[in-house]
């Protein structure tokens, strides 16, 4: 008997039972898309998370933990751990270790947005990922240093409806609070093209506008210093939240490390930044661990209802089995026959779940870029595309064994109709 | 001389009744049918009938004796043997048709050739159109009528160019008209493909039709017992 006889009978019985077919058939779909969307975005998440190819090696922050400062001034999530003195950026930026020193100083937003003052580099000399700097739109352009310019991400002057040329007034903190309006007003200078990092969601202004917006107080010294329009603010009064640092060699990350965490008492060097964020997935990989539990539930439920749906037609079908067996069918024949049906449901089901993967993947995706800003790849490849419809496959087969073992037991004489 | 196409020997199958007890159903000496020949089976109801036709096609195994069809002998053979057997050398019409609902009349006939000579379309096409069915081809079992389902029986059991046909009460359900129209149009197609025919049936009329009929009551000693014999096991 050919694959062809195979596949015609079981084309047949699936079109008899069409709807507990298609019920089925819609349960291992979710069970695929649910189990595909689990590892793949788990997986992205991750890489995408602990930086991948960066193009700045570490972050030094106030003393403290080395996630928050991390997920702050890289994320721009969480709030910020403090700040350092001017001058501990003066000093690691002539540090012969270090190749590239940009300050950040945080603490403002514009309607939920937040706003990193820091330097005019940032956009000529910082890579958010290795080879990549931030281009300006057509029409914008960089701050300059004295000005209150503001350049604004993509994704943010996307939301806010901002455009070269507009104007607005941050707010004091994190929260949107209209009594914690500043008076000061930028002007935007340009918009930046899409980078699909975290920083899209940025409003970048000169540093020293968040030093001289109303309300802002210095203590780089100790002492509160509130600058003066007109007067430069002295470096020792000045304070920065982070530095976002690339090293010149692989070695300095050690030594830095050595001086600043292990010896040093005031600062933190986040470093290196993936592994920094690999210890927070680490920590929370029960997290994962349990999500690949239910999808494997899922699964088990989803080979649980193949299982039934077929073997509930059992009854109906014994005769069925006793005349193709009359006909010369084998046992094996028919055997194979309700294996191979139980395979199709699942296979049909799997090649559907790459629907229901594409409906929960654009929802995570959706709901990351919102949180986040961070772009993840709905093309790229995951090892759980393949092995999901393969195994979703293999466990349809041996769901199908439990029916295909009644069918290859149907006693031919006694299931023929009595004739005589 | 030619040698039988099948040919029985001191074939016995006994059922076991729900007490435990075996009773005897099918005790038959000897029985030999020739290449081509039409041979009818006179048994009444429960004579065991349909149990000396499922033994023949080895769909039923005998307790003793030999069933030596085409030159194989059904008790050597190994179960997948014996299908392979019965679905290249027998054709089965029975007498309630037993075709598969969900399928078409032409899907019926190819179903037949699917374990057998293989699909052909063309000639199961052939097949309902020689039966009078070219226009009904696409109909299912529920959509024809009894003598029409019948036909379809009858083109399904030659699909795969059988040399022995086995027919069981092919016209018991059948009005006289049609039981002898239905008769002729098996005898006929049978002899156009050169099968041999062996028909059991109770009913004289279609008895009378041929030139050698065989008393199951004579050929087969436990005839009188396989009458009592409970009615789960009522393939008799």
């Amino acid at each position: 008997m050919t694959g062809f006889g195979l596949m015609l009978l079981v084309r047949r019985s699936l079109r008899q039972h069409a709807l507990s077919s298609v019920v089925t058939c819609v349960s291992v779909a979710l069970a695929a898309g649910l189990t595909m969307a689990v590892f793949a975005i788990n997986r992205q998440t991750y890489d995408a998370f602990t930086g991948g190819e960066a193009g700045f090696d570490a972050v030094l922050g106030a003393r403290g933990s080395q996630l928050q400062l991390v997920l702050n001034t890289v994320f721009h999530l969480e709030t910020s751990p403090g700040n350092i003195p001017w001058t501990m950026y003066e000093e690691i930026a002539a540090n012969p270790r270090v190749e590239l020193a940009i300050p950040y100083a945080v603490g403002d937003n514009y309607r939920g947005y937040r706003i990193v003052g820091t330097l005019p580099e940032i956009f000529t000399k910082f890579q958010y990922r290795t080879g990549k700097t931030f281009q300006v739109k057509p029409g914008g352009r960089i701050f300059t240093m004295a000005s209150h310019d503001a350049v604004v991400g993509e994704y943010a002057a996307r939301k806010l409806g901002l455009k070269v040329g507009d104007t607005f007034r941050p707010y004091h903190g994190l929260a949107v609070d209209p009594k914690t309006q500043h008076k000061d007003e930028f002007t935007v200078v340009g918009v930046l093209e899409p980078t699909n990092s975290p920083s899209d969601r940025v409003i970048w202004i000169p540093i020293e506008g968040i030093y001289r917006m109303s309300g802002h107080v210095l203590r780089g010294t100790g002492q509160i210093y509130r600058p003066i329009p007109g007067e430069d603010i002295p470096p020792a009064a000045r304070e920065v939240s982070a530095v976002m640092l690339k090293f010149s060699n692989p070695a300095a990350g050690f030594a830095l490390d050595q001086q600043i965490n292990k010896q040093g008492k005031v600062a933190t060097l986040a470093w290196p930044v993936a592994q920094v964020m690999a210890e927070l997935f680490d920590r929370i990989g029960w997290v994962s661990r349990i999500l690949a539990m239910v999808a494997y539930l899922v699964v088990v439920v989803a080979a649980g209802s193949v299982l039934a749906s077929i073997y509930n037609t059992m009854n109906e079908r014994r005769r069925e089995f006793a005349i193709l067996r009359a006909l010369g069918a084998r046992r094996a024949t028919v055997f194979a026959a309700i294996v191979l049906e139980a395979t199709t449901i699942t296979t049909v089901g799997a090649l559907v779940g790459f629907l229901v993967y594409g409906a929960i993947l654009a929802a995570a995706f959706y709901i990351v870029r919102e949180q986040t800003g961070i772009v993840l790849d709905a093309f790229r490849f995951d090892p759980a595309l393949v092995l999901t419809p393969l195994g979703i496959a293999a466990v349809g087969a041996l769901a199908g064994l439990v029916p295909a073992f009644k069918a290859y037991r149907t006693d031919v004489a006694s299931n023929l109709t009595p004739s005589s | 001389m030619t040698p039988p196409l099948l040919e029985i020997t001191d074939l016995a199958k006994s059922f076991a009744a729900p007490d435990g007890a075996r009773s005897l159903t099918i005790d038959i000496p000897a029985f030999a049918l020739a290449p081509g020949e039409q041979v009818a089976v006179r048994g009444s109801s429960g004579s065991g009938k349909t149990t000396l036709l499922n033994l023949i096609a080895g769909i039923l195994q005998a307790d003793r004796g030999r069933i030596v069809l085409a030159g194989q002998d059904l008790g050597t053979l190994s179960e997948s043997r014996r299908d392979r057997l019965r679905a290249t050398t027998i054709g089965y019409v029975f007498q309630n048709f037993n075709l598969l609902q969900g399928y078409s009349a032409l899907e019926n006939v190819m179903l037949g050739m699917l374990f057998g000579a293989g699909i052909d379309r063309e000639r199961a096409r052939a097949l309902l159109e020689r039966v009078g069915l070219g226009h009904r081809l696409h109909y299912r079992p529920a959509q024809l009528s009894i003598g029409q389902q019948q036909r379809v029986a009858v083109a399904r059991a030659l699909a795969n160019h059988p040399k022995l046909v086995l027919a069981d009460e092919p016209t018991g359900n059948l009005d006289q008209r049609h039981a002898g129209d239905a008769l002729a149009l098996i005898r006929e197609v049978c002899r156009e493909q050169n099968a041999a025919l062996l028909l059991v049936s109770h009913d004289p009329a279609v008895l009378s039709a041929f030139d050698r009929v065989e008393d199951l009551a004579q050929l087969n000693r436990a005839a009188g017992d396989a009458r009592t014999s409970p009615a789960s096991e009522a393939t008799t």
